[in-house]
């Protein structure tokens, strides 16, 4: 506001005459100026940093080349036998992601349905708490998995299962110590929980009550009713939201990081739900501090976070088109 | 104002069909409430069985209120209450240990803004009500949405790409499409509010017709601001002014013998 | 009016043709409201179960941060410096002093440069280019923090050869300036065209009408982004990682390394002794505490008195607000 005050003299000083030839003034310039580039800014940032990572992570892929890096299954960061594939930690990251997105899509939405049917006096503080818990960082989540949930977990859940199926099921076998995983899969699910309702919830508030209407004057139930009116007319914003939800659980790293079992190498491929493994994000944050600049253990962990980093925008970006192309299919008609 | 006037002999305009009426719903002190604004107060109707009748009044009256009354549709508008009874075929549309599905797949309604489903084709909005009842045959289907969309005069304009999106229709065409739909399931009560606000003149003549020719096996309740309209295919008549109904009748005696002097001057004021 | 019909009799045989049709059309319809009935109990009792499902970890969570949290809590754990592990007394001084100064810092950064480039997208640039822009922002909102990390190790503490509290303010403002900037921009855009064109008729500058006019009047909604963004780097830990590494002393320069309240968490968590993992719980008990606090204020204050704009309040709105940003421009101008 000072500054605008500034800004003001000096356009009073010049008596404005200067504006009216034409000619903006030079606060004018400024402003349009600063405002550009902090406009660009971003644009500089992301191709710096896509610069940035990819030439520091080139010894990587010099070393073991591109397809190597991304198929290998071999971490060896000792001296002399450096030998490094990220293939273990990708698929981590994508079938954590995908096991906590199976889990909580349904129950985003089931949440998000609850609190539109229940009393408004019911659903409104629901609402409320589930934005709060949204703002939990990752960090508590990851706190409460290991020390609380992963313990009942474990004793209530992991070992019956194992025990009945371990050696007939695949994806129950393994050792079933609570740091693996499907304890990481379901921290991360609990966790993008409350982003993928609160968004629903909002999206499918947003139905035209006519919509609604027409559903019921067909004579549907509550259930029918979604499916007829609901579903239908926000299945863009819901496939926005899931969405939304897996960006998270990918990029994800404290919570992961606290309950998957951190193991390395072969040992981390994702063998079954009661093994521990290793994301993305999980091993650049176990291991960066540790990596010496000098040995091509960092120029590894840097290529992880460019495979993270594309994965995540190619999410993102093939988010945005699904949904803007269903909604351009709504809109360009709703001329009416 | 408990103004119920009743007519006895179903007579129908054209003649045709002479026995006595019965009625197939019964509006008893029915009044609504939006919070603390009383929109409808204690209006009494009843709907003869094979009839058309059709509401009238000025704008922000209480008609489409009073409509909605008869589907039960108040049910989802937070706020609102309604107190009285409506009976459909001898049973109590507000009874609580009667879910409404029951009553409301007998009453189709039109609204008065066209609503189709957007996203789902012209085909799917048709079938839509039918396919809750548990019909799947596809032929049958079919034959509902030749049939529904002729008689809303649609069905010429779509019959060639029926799997287009309803958005992708003109509001008249929507408007014909949500009547398509409130036909195909079957109703034995027919609610339309201001069906023909949107429609051109050859399709409003059309839209008529289909009235006509559906009453003589359903009872429809027509809301309309176009008195001709009224008096063309309407059997009886209810006026209604500040959320009170002032006077009913057959169409015929109350546009050319009104008994109420605020009948008179609406009718009078718009008609001729 | 009511009109005699001519054609009278063939009209009205294929009327009762058609009548008839319909009659066996009607009796096909099933009775299955029952049935029907029973689903949609059955799908409730569903929904419930998920609602209570999802519901109970939450506030076992919670439950837990306070259970767990409060024993630690007194004057020395809060301002204390850290002793030696397992001999009774860790304490959390450093972290929270830390964690004041990071977020500080990078709003520094992150705000003044959000609100530019918000104004530039409502204001300044010409409506494709902002278009790319928000597309990009969006994009960029979505990258994973410890990505963000990575780039601001490589890009700061590389170049200066050493971890700092620049670094890692550099960082945390990457994930800031984003959501200032989206929020900034839906902000201006509920500014009425008619307050811009009274300030163009009085012949005021762009630059003034953006500050005094525009912004001034989206004041309220501005800050809710704000401190909704605050509250999101708050808890941030993993790009702290790699750029002020963590410390056990007070703040001594920005050039150094520092410590932070979740960096400090999860450190604790690493630990195998028992007043660690209490240190653990009283830590996330101060740092929820601190976050819940800016979002029931910001509810509560904001809120209360009709703030300008779209429900200014929570993530979820913002969040909404997101996805229909990302389904891209619609319609607003
Ligand atoms: N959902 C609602 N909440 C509160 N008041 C309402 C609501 N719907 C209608 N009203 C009020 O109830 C009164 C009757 O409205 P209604 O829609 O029944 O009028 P109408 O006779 O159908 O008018 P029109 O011919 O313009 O459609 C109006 O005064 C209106 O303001
Ligand atoms: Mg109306």
């Amino acid at each position: 506001m000072i500054h605008s005050g500034l800004l003001l003299l000096q356009r009073d000083h010049l008596g404005g005459r200067v504006a009216k030839a034409g000619r903006p003034p030079l606060a004018d310039k400024l402003f349009k100026v600063g405002t550009t580039l902090a406009g660009v800014y971003v644009l500089a940032i992301i191709a710096i940093m896509v610069m940035h990572l990819g030439s520091e992570s080139w010894p990587i892929w010099e070393e073991e080349g591109v397809a190597g890096f991304i198929t290998g299954t071999d971490w060896n960061a000792v001296e002399d036998r450096e030998s490094f594939g990220a293939l273990p930690y990708i698929l981590g990251t994508l079938i954590t992601s995908a096991i906590a997105m199976t889990i909580a899509l349904p129950l985003s939405i089931g949440i998000a349905m609850f609190v539109m049917i229940v009393p408004k006096r019911i659903g409104q503080p629901m609402g409320y708490l589930i934005e709060l818990l949204e703002a939990v960082p990752s960090v508590v989540y990851g706190l409460w998995g290991l020390f609380v949930f992963r313990i009942y977990f474990r004793d209530l859940v992991e070992k019956p299962l194992h025990d009945a199926f371990g050696d007939s099921i695949f994806l129950f076998s393994g050792t079933p110590f609570g740091l693996d995983v499907l304890s990481a899969s379901i921290i991360l699910a609990i966790m993008i929980i409350p982003t993928i309702s609160a968004v629903s919830r909002e999206v499918m508030l947003a139905v035209p009550h006519q919509q609604k209407e027409a559903a019921y004057m067909l004579g549907s139930t509550t259930w029918e009713m979604f499916k007829l009116a609901v579903f239908p007319y926000s299945k863009a914003g819901l496939i926005g939201a899931a969405i939304l939800g897996l960006g998270r659980a990918i990029g994800e790293t404290m919570a992961v990081t606290m309950l998957i079992g951190n193991t390395i190498g072969a040992a981390a491929m994702p063998q079954s739900l009661f093994h521990p493994s290793q994301t993305m994000s999980s091993i650049i944050a176990n291991e960066f501090i540790e990596a010496s600049p000098a040995s091509i253990h960092m120029p590894a962990l840097i290529g992880v976070g460019l495979v993270l980093l594309l994965v995540a925008m190619l999410v993102n970006i093939i988010a945005h088109y699904i949904v803007t192309r269903m909604l351009r299919v709504r809109e360009g008609a709703i001329r009416n | 104002m408990m103004s119920t006037t009743v007519p006895v002999s179903g007579a129908r305009s054209d003649g045709s069909d002479d026995k006595r009426a019965r009625y197939k719903m019964v509006a008893e002190n029915v009044s609504v409430h939006y919070g603390d604004y009383l929109a409808v107060r204690n209006v009494s109707l009843k709907f003869p069985e094979n009839s058309v009748t059709a509401l009238i009044g000025p704008s922000g009256c209480g008609k489409t209120t009073f409509l909605r009354c008869l589907n039960r549709m108040h049910d989802m508008t937070p706020g609102s209450r309604v107190e009285g009874r409506v009976m459909i075929d001898e049973t109590d549309l507000y009874d609580s240990s009667i879910d409404p599905i029951y009553h409301r797949r007998k009453v189709g309604m039109v609204f008065q803004k066209p609503n189709p489903f957007p996203t789902m084709s012209i085909y799917d909005n048709v079938v839509a009500g039918v396919k809750l009842n548990g019909v799947r045959d596809s032929e049958i289907l079919n034959e509902i949405v030749e049939d529904c969309l002729k008689m809303a005069y649609l069905w010429d304009e779509v019959r060639d790409d029926l799997k287009k999106p309803a958005i992708e229709l003109s509001g008249g065409q929507q408007q014909r499409l949500c009547i398509a739909r409130a036909l195909a399931i079957q109703p034995e009560v027919l609610l339309m509010d201001e069906p023909a606000s949107a429609l051109d003149p050859i399709a409003t003549q059309k839209i008529e017709e289909t009235i006509k020719d559906l009453s003589s096996e359903y009872c429809i309740i027509i809301v309309t601001h176009n008195m001709q309209q009224a008096v063309r295919c309407s059997d009886y008549t209810a006026f209604m002014y500040v959320g009170d109904l002032v006077e009913s009748g057959k169409t015929y005696d109350l546009f050319h013998n009104p008994k109420n002097e605020l009948t008179a001057k609406y009718v009078e004021g718009q008609f001729g | 009016m009511s009109g005699t019909d001519s054609s009278a009799p063939t009209r009205s045989a294929g009327r009762d043709a058609r009548v008839a049709r319909r009659a066996e059309i009607r009796a096909m319809f099933k009775s299955n409201v029952k049935s029907r009935l029973t689903v949609d109990r059955v799908m409730l009792g569903v929904i419930t179960a998920c609602a209570i499902t999802a519901i109970i970890p939450l506030f076992w969570i919670l439950g837990q941060l306070v259970v767990g949290g409060l024993p630690a809590l007194n004057w020395e754990f809060l301002t204390g410096e850290p002793g030696a592990v397992g001999a009774g007394s860790i304490n959390v001084g450093p972290a929270i002093q830390g964690t004041i100064i990071i977020i500080g810092l990078s709003s520094l950064i992150g705000i003044p440069l959000g609100i530019g480039a918000g104004i530039y997208l409502s204001e300044v640039g010409s409506s494709r280019m902002a278009k790319q822009i928000r597309f990009f922002l969006d994009v960029f909102m979505e990258i994973p923090s410890i990505v963000l990390g990575l780039f601001a190790f490589l890009a700061i503490v590389l170049l200066l050869g050493h971890f700092s509290i620049w670094a890692g303010a550099f960082a945390l403002s990457l994930i800031m300036f984003p959501i200032v900037a989206r929020a900034t921009e839906e902000q201006l855009k509920m500014v009425p065209w008619t307050y811009r064109e009274a300030a163009t008729a009085l012949g005021l500058t762009n630059a003034a009408i953006a500050f005094r006019i525009v912004l001034a009047t989206a004041k309220r909604g501005l800050l809710t982004g704000i401190l909704l963004s605050i509250s999101r780097i708050g808890g941030e830990t993993a790009p702290l990682i790699m750029t002020i590494l963590g410390s056990s002393q007070f703040f001594s320069s920005l050039d150094a390394p520092m410590d932070a309240l979740p960096l400090r968490i999860w450190r604790f968590s690493l630990l195998p002794y028992e007043d660690a993992r209490l240190a653990g719980w009283g830590a996330a008990l101060v740092l929820v505490v601190i976050i819940l606090a800016i979002h029931v204020g910001v509810r509560y204050y904001f809120q209360g008195r009709g703030g300008s704009g779209s429900g200014s309040g929570g993530l979820a709105a913002r969040n909404t607000q997101k996805v229909n940003w990302s389904i891209g421009g619609r319609q607003n101008r």
